[in-house]
């Protein structure tokens, strides 16, 4: 136990419940979690929304987030409990023996500051370096982590760089004073997968040279397996299980591991598409008003009746405008919507009702999606009312076979969305929506907030609706396991332009367009070496050319 | 150009429009007003012949549009017209009442401002601890208590217990500029005692509002002490709401101060128009409107202004 940098001994951290209705409850959150870090080591922690996984790493700095404190056990730093010595003594350890990595670089810079003054204060605040050497230092991690510029990357204002940039900016930011743990917290996970594979890449060699000890926390799994030693996998704030990252991956013991591994092995076959398209979207192209250029260029798709077709990108390619200009809200300047054989009215204003209820949406936050004061009888009873009139005892029936339909059973009818889990919450908007008894459901992103097992789920209810009822999506993601998992055709954008569109198979088949490749390859798999391979075989390429 | 000085240039175009409709509404609002100047100033029994006579020398039988050129073009010209009542130049007149009005805020202005900020970011350090509730029950209580009252009990333990300050803050050009601020002492307590609840408050509550962002965590996390984050960190992320509060506070130091200005007798800007609006005297009415408009106008485009350069997205563009 000598050589430990870090040893947690026993860690319990409670929090302040406020159930709805209830008074305020003090509750345990991470009951009694011990393990050792050493020098050098990255141990990656990983688990579910909810597992403890933050808030276990931000216990190493001392610090509990909103109402969270720490309520017994030991945390050893350097030989030292951090936990006895008063805040005065914590303010010493943070930002010079430890720093920490958001999840939100974007949120976590002050964004009335330039960088190299929040890069270098921690360091310069803790006297370790002086201006000029904090900032030599800043010049050259810049330079390690692969940002534009180092010389003079500092000098911008956090607003003025990308968020790819940020991350790699609050890496920086922690590896400046030198310390000896960093606590990284889903770095990467606010990112766009073919940005996130560079700033993993920048973060672990970054680990690696500097020798510095790592806490890698994620809830991804094929992430943590390319940076990590060793894996603690949490849920429910207990220790499941805990070894090698080689061990965890390939050989996991426990049950719950054995299912995050196997998680996205949904098998889907392709459907054949038919004569005739339940939606038709052709040569569409559409600007939000005031802007100089077109959002979507050209845009032809099609969807088959009782299909998915998957539309896939980063962030910014348009795919969230293609559905707002499918469901009306944004009319486009050229083309044209066909829907179930008629021609669709540009405009929100212009559709019949009909119109309206035979397409209906899902959206990525089920939590801004309702009414929080709204029961779940009344969210979903709604449309029921709207579109068939149905009251009374005809509508809760209706409303209860909805309910068993997503698989929630009695008891929830009175329910808020305040007393419902996610997973929970983006299953009534399931039954919202299909409610309107619609012929195809747009699915924007329903499962990125959601935990892998949890989404999981979601993709299986979706699926078997599918079957049953017969309803097409329209699904947008940025997640390709996704796609893989639930689509029938497939069309790739980048940059508001669709540059490839098929068959499932034949998308996701070689010979690949250079953006389709890039964005397949990013995609991490769950096997040890893998981030590697790709860098190695980019670069390779790169030098070929 | 950068986005800043085109927001700029248009808030202060918009700043100047606003000021040429006030103008308008000014002179309307005369306008409309019951009474007769002629009237006022020859008297109950004035024969028919000499207000008709006075009338048209003052150039009230002029059509309004006329009469509004005209005393445009002459406040163009620094010109602001003659009183009705005394014949006096009102440009000199209401330059040395203006110039004691601006002393009286300036000094107050002095005062109150830093150490409103600096008890909201006391406030905000001891957040919910017995020094932020100190400092909400004590401010509350002052700006709750009429401004005339507080006058009248400080003046009475200061000036007439203690004889620390005179009671009447007269003050003249012949002063020197301890004599001038021995005088003020007074009323400028009584003003920081009024204003510097609202400008405490707004700074507390701008600040605790930034307080949950993650960069303040960010902050937190480097080790800095409590000061320092909320001084470093927070403090110019809410720079914006709080110069808003603080202009509005300064023009009310200008504007609204009659009040004090009375209860000490201070020969201010107040009292000027207060003595004319009760003689009829529309010219001094209209010229002291206009000068309090623009003051409000110039305060809040200030404010405006330094909310656009203290937002880096609008200084540095990507």
């Amino acid at each position: 136990m000598t050589d430990a940098l870090l040893d947690v001994r026993n860690l319990k951290i409670g929090a302040t419940a406020y159930p709805p209705g209830e008074p305020p409850q003090e509750i345990e959150i991470v009951h009694g979690v011990s393990f050792t870090l050493e020098k050098g080591r990255v141990l990656g922690l990983i688990g579910e929304s909810g597992a403890g996984k933050s808030t276990i790493g931000l216990a190493a700095l001392g610090y509990g987030r909103g109402g969270v404190k720490i309520t017994g056990g030991e945390v050893w730093i350097n030989g030292r409990d951090i936990l006895k010595g008063g805040i005065r003594r914590l303010r010493d350890l943070r930002g010079a023996e430890v720093t920490y990595v958001a999840q939100s670089a974007a949120a976590a810079f002050n964004p009335a500051k330039k960088l190299m003054e929040q890069v270098t204060e921690a360091a310069i605040h803790h006297k370790k370096f002086s201006k000029a050497e904090a900032e030599a230092r800043a010049v050259a991690l810049f330079g390690k982590l692969g940002l534009p510029d180092p010389e003079t990357f500092g000098q911008r204002y956090p607003h003025q760089v990308s968020g790819g940039q940020l991350q790699r900016a609050m890496t920086a930011l922690a590896l400046c004073p030198e310390p000896d743990l960093v606590i990284f917290d889903e770095p990467t996970t606010a990112l766009d997968v073919t940005t996130q594979i560079d700033v993993l890449a920048a973060i672990k060699e970054a680990i690696h040279d500097t020798g510095v000890a790592a806490l890698y926390i994620t809830h991804d799994l094929a992430v943590v397996a390319q940076v990590a030693d060793d894996i603690m996998v949490l849920r429910h704030g207990n220790k499941v299980e805990y070894g090698t990252t080689d061990q965890i991956i390939n050989a996991p013991q426990e049950q719950y591991t054995r299912e995050l591994v196997s998680v996205r092995s949904i098998q889907h076959e392709e459907k054949l598409p038919s004569p005739d398209p339940v939606l038709k979207v052709d040569r569409v192209t559409a600007r939000y008003a005031g802007t100089g250029f077109d959002v979507l260029k050209d845009i032809s798709v099609a969807l088959h009746p009782g299909q998915t077709l998957a539309v896939v990108g980063e962030s910014g390619s348009g795919k969230s405008t293609l559905a707002r200009a499918i469901t009306g809200l944004l009319p486009p300047t050229d083309g044209s919507i066909t829907f179930d054989g008629r021609t669709l009215s540009p405009t929100l204003a212009g559709r019949s009702r009909e119109d309206l209820r035979e397409l209906q949406m899902i959206y990525q936050m089920a939590d801004v999606a309702m009414n929080p004061r709204q029961t779940v009888g009344t969210i979903i009873g709604r449309p029921l009312e709207f579109y068939f009139g149905l009251k009374g005892r005809e509508k809760r029936a209706r409303i209860q076979e909805l309910l068993d339909q997503i698989e929630l059973g009695e008891g929830f009818i009175d329910r808020y969305p305040a007393e419902l889990s996610g997973g929970q919450k983006q299953r009534v908007c399931i039954a919202r929506a299909l409610a309107a008894k619609p012929k195809m459901i747009i699915c924007d992103e329903v499962t990125s907030a959601l935990d892998p097992l949890v989404a999981d789920g979601i993709l299986k209810l979706l699926l078997a609706l599918q079957k049953r009822e017969g309803v097409a999506y329209l699904f947008i993601t940025h997640d390709l396991a996704t796609v893989r998992a639930i689509a029938d055709s497939i069309a790739v954008m980048y940059r508001g332009k669709v540059v490839r569109y098929g068959s499932k198979t034949e998308v996701l088949s070689p010979p690949f367009d250079d953006y389709t490749d890039l964005l397949l390859s990013s995609v991490p798999e769950m096997k040890l070496g893998w981030l590697e391979e790709v860098i190695a075989h980019r670069k390779m390429e790169s030098a070929g050319n | 150009m950068s986005p800043a000085i085109k927001l700029i240039a248009q808030r202060i175009a918009l700043g100047l429009l606003l000021l040429f409709l006030v103008s308008i509404l000014i002179f309307v609002g005369t306008l409309i007003l019951p009474g007769d100047v002629a009237q006022s100033i020859l008297g109950q029994s004035a024969t028919p012949e000499a207000l008709a006579n006075l009338r048209r020398d003052l150039g009230l039988n002029d059509p309004a549009f006329t009469r509004y050129i005209n005393w445009l073009t002459g406040i163009f010209h620094g010109d602001l017209g003659t009183a009705l009542t005394s014949g006096q130049d009102i440009a000199t007149a209401i330059g040395s009442r203006m110039s004691n009005t601006l002393f009286l805020a300036f000094w107050a202005a002095v005062i109150s401002v830093p150490l409103a900020i600096l008890l909201g970011l006391t406030a905000v350090r001891y957040k919910d601890r017995w020094p932020d509730k100190l400092i909400s029950a004590v401010t509350l209580a002052s700006i709750s208590v009429p401004e005339f009252m507080i006058g009248y009990i400080i003046m009475y333990f200061i000036g007439v217990k203690l004889r620390w300050f005179p009671s009447v803050a007269m003050i003249n050009d012949s002063m020197s500029l301890g004599e001038k601020l021995s005088a003020v002492a007074m009323p400028v307590m009584v003003l920081t005692l009024v204003v510097l609840a609202h400008m405490m408050r707004m700074t507390r509550a701008a600040i605790l509002n930034v307080m949950q962002s993650p960069y303040i965590e960010t902050a937190e996390l480097k080790g800095l002490n409590s000061f320092m984050v909320i001084f470093r960190h927070a403090f110019p992320n809410s720079v914006a709401p709080i110069v808003n509060v603080v202009m509005l506070n300064m023009a009310y130091l200008v504007v609204g101060v009659v009040v004090i200005e009375v209860v000490f007798t201070y020969p201010g800007m107040g009292q000027y128009l207060v003595d004319h609006v009760s003689k009829r005297d529309v010219p001094v009415v209209q010229a002291c409107g206009l000068i309090f408009a623009a003051v409000y106008i110039v305060l809040n485009m200030v404010a405006d202004i330094v909310s656009i350069l203290s937002n880096p997205r609008l200084r540095h563009p990507k």
